[in-house]
């Protein structure tokens, strides 16, 4: 489903700030893999879901999904095989616009644009259905601008738009971290249902080691730009916090610190 | 007093189409597009000189709405091709149109008096010109809304209105924003050339100097429209940019018949557009005063 091979990225190359994110990275995931990505600040977790959502070109490796190759595929051609939530609740909508309007948006990613109707009756019906399984009352809302949003209600929507066409992968960073920890764990369950009914290869990052260890198949933990650990089926789900922290002990780059939001997780 | 009025309205619709090209950049876009400056005058000088070459008005307008289009073109390319940042790329093409314009026109000022113009055939019907100026105005700002208020719902006018908003956003469900942010140019320079066009023949003379000042001209008829006119649906966002236009010229007759001298104009209205964009600060100073800080050291 995704393959990367020696994927390294350097940032700044050649100046004093020269930073190497990611150093030779290889991973594998198979179809309906649910990968929860763990590791300290800077340890390169986002450049590793960047660099797959093509947000900016790796310096070396590459690329696969699907078999295809796309590691020189620019980012918006790419997002037709991708679903993304980001870490910040106002990157993944677009404030100006009402909810029926940023989903319209979403519903045609990866089909071609033209002078149709921007948004179609039928469709309507759909994102009212499909804003009543969020159970948050966005159904009734549908002509309100999304900026008026609270951050949950705006990733429950992005999620949403990540998700309407099935992907092929879909790429999590950070999303509930910006939230209070009952939205958190509100987007969280929504996240882990749509992933489990739609049966999606899924990544996602995240600082809590408990939710980490709770949800997916596989767990990898990143560090100096490399993959750490990588755990999956029995031996993921017998995890406990405390092995982590130990396998995070022993895996640690020099620079990288335990942030204090994980150990609390 | 009427004829005053009378004028006003008419000046006002032959730039509300302009202003509609400064919405779609400054509004939807988010850029400042100084390319408006040149570009008016291009749709001023290619009427002027298809008209004095003795061809149709109409295919005059229709040229300078191609020339607009290009001229757009020429900044979103240098913006999103080469990287250069959008105000620069605007004043970019803003400074090489000087010299096409000069070009195009042959000479600084081209006269079209006595010559037919698109205001003709109304004329011919026995209107007088600014009658003839206010119909045909009229009926291109309703037309120029009418389309755009389409355009604006469609896919691609809904993507480029979300580019504005968040080009990230936009880039993850798979659009190009190089592609987006060009066609926005592109459509608000040829709304932009109209003006120009629609402008020239109705004063008879296309001339080297008249875009000066226009993007300022348009973001304070823009400001005008927002403040007085609100801004609930698209369709009403349009039309208040024609009553912001016309209303701004309507200020501007009544400050000059109140003894401002013509010379300060540009100074009043950079003034009122400062005053404009800045009424934000303005209030958050004096909330900023009037209530004590929380917390703090
Ligand atoms: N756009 C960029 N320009 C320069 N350096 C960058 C950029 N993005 C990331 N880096 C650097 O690359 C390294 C990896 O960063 P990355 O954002 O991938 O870490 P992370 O694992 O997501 O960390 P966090 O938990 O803080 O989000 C860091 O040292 C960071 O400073
Ligand atoms: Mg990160």
């Amino acid at each position: 489903m995704l393959r990367v091979q020696n994927l390294t990225k350097v940032f700044n190359h050649n100046t004093v700030n020269e930073r190497v994110a990611l150093d030779n990275v290889s991973l594998t995931l198979d179809a309906g893999d649910f990968v929860t990505v763990i590791g300290g600040n800077g340890a390169g977790k986002s450049t590793l879901l960047n660099c797959v959502a093509g947000l900016y070109p790796p310096d070396a490796g590459s690329i696969f999904i699907d078999d295809a190759n796309v590691t020189r595929l620019p980012e918006y051609r790419r997002a037709a095989y991708l679903g993304r939530v980001f870490q910040d609740p106002m990157m993944g909508t677009a404030a100006d616009m009402n909810i029926e309007e940023n989903l319209a948006l979403a519903y045609r990613r990866g089909r071609p644009r033209g002078l149709r109707w921007g948004i179609s009756a039928g469709e309507r019906v759909l994102y009212r259905q499909m804003l009543e399984t969020l159970d948050l009352g966005l159904e009734t809302r549908m002509q309100s601008k999304v900026g008026l949003l609270s951050g949950g209600q705006r990733q429950a929507l992005t999620l949403l738009m990540a998700t309407l066409h099935k992907p092929r992968l879909l790429l999590l960073d950070e999303h509930t971290a910006a939230l209070d920890p009952k939205t958190a764990r509100k987007v969280l369950e929504l996240s882990d249902r749509f992933i489990q009914d739609g049966s999606l290869t899924t990544m996602m990052v995240t600082h809590n080691m408990r939710d980490a260890i709770r949800h997916g198949n596989r767990l990898i933990m990143m560090s100096g730009g490399s993959i750490a650990v990588d755990v999956s089926g029995e031996e993921k789900s017998r995890l406990t916090v405390e092995d982590l922290l130990k396998m995070f002990e022993q895996a640690r780059g020099t620079e990288e610190e335990i942030p204090d939001r994980m150990i609390l997780g | 007093m009427e004829q005053i009025l009378l004028g006003a309205l008419s000046l006002g619709l032959l730039w509300s189409v302009m202003t509609i090209g400064v919405y779609i950049t400054f509004r939807i876009l988010s850029i400042a597009d100084m390319t408006v400056e040149g570009t008016i005058t291009l749709g001023a000088a290619v009427t002027a000189r298809v008209i004095s070459l003795g061809a149709s008005p109409w295919l005059g307008l229709l040229l300078a709405i191609v020339a607009g289009l290009l001229a757009g073109l020429i900044t979103g390319l240098l913006h999103t091709k080469l990287g250069i940042p959008a105000l620069l790329s605007g004043i970019l093409t803003m400074i090489a149109l000087f010299s096409i314009n000069l070009r195009v026109m042959t000479k600084a000022n081209i006269s079209l008096l006595r010559m037919p113009t698109v205001y003709s055939p109304l004329m011919a019907l026995g209107l007088d010109k600014t009658w003839a100026v206010i119909v045909l105005g009229g009926l291109c700002a309703a037309l120029v809304i009418s389309l755009l208020y389409w355009f604006f719902g469609t896919e691609i006018g809904s993507a480029i209105r979300a580019t504005g908003a968040n080009p990230n956003m936009v880039r993850a469900q798979g659009i190009h924003t190089d592609t987006t942010i060009i066609l926005g140019l592109m459509i608000s320079n040829a709304l932009v050339g109209i003006s120009g066009s629609l402008i020239a023949q109705s004063q008879n003379y296309a001339d080297l100097q008249m875009g000066t000042g226009a993007i300022v001209i348009g973001l304070a008829s823009m400001i005008i429209g927002e403040v007085l006119f609100g801004k609930r649906n698209f369709f009403l966002r349009f039309l208040s940019m024609v009553l912001g236009s016309i209303t701004y010229r309507i200020i501007i007759a009544l400050v000059l018949k109140m003894g401002m001298p013509s010379d300060d104009l540009k100074l009043f209205t950079a003034i009122t557009v400062v005053f404009a964009l800045s009424l934000p600060k303005i209030k958050d100073l004096i909330n900023g005063r009037l209530r004590p800080r929380k917390g703090g050291v």
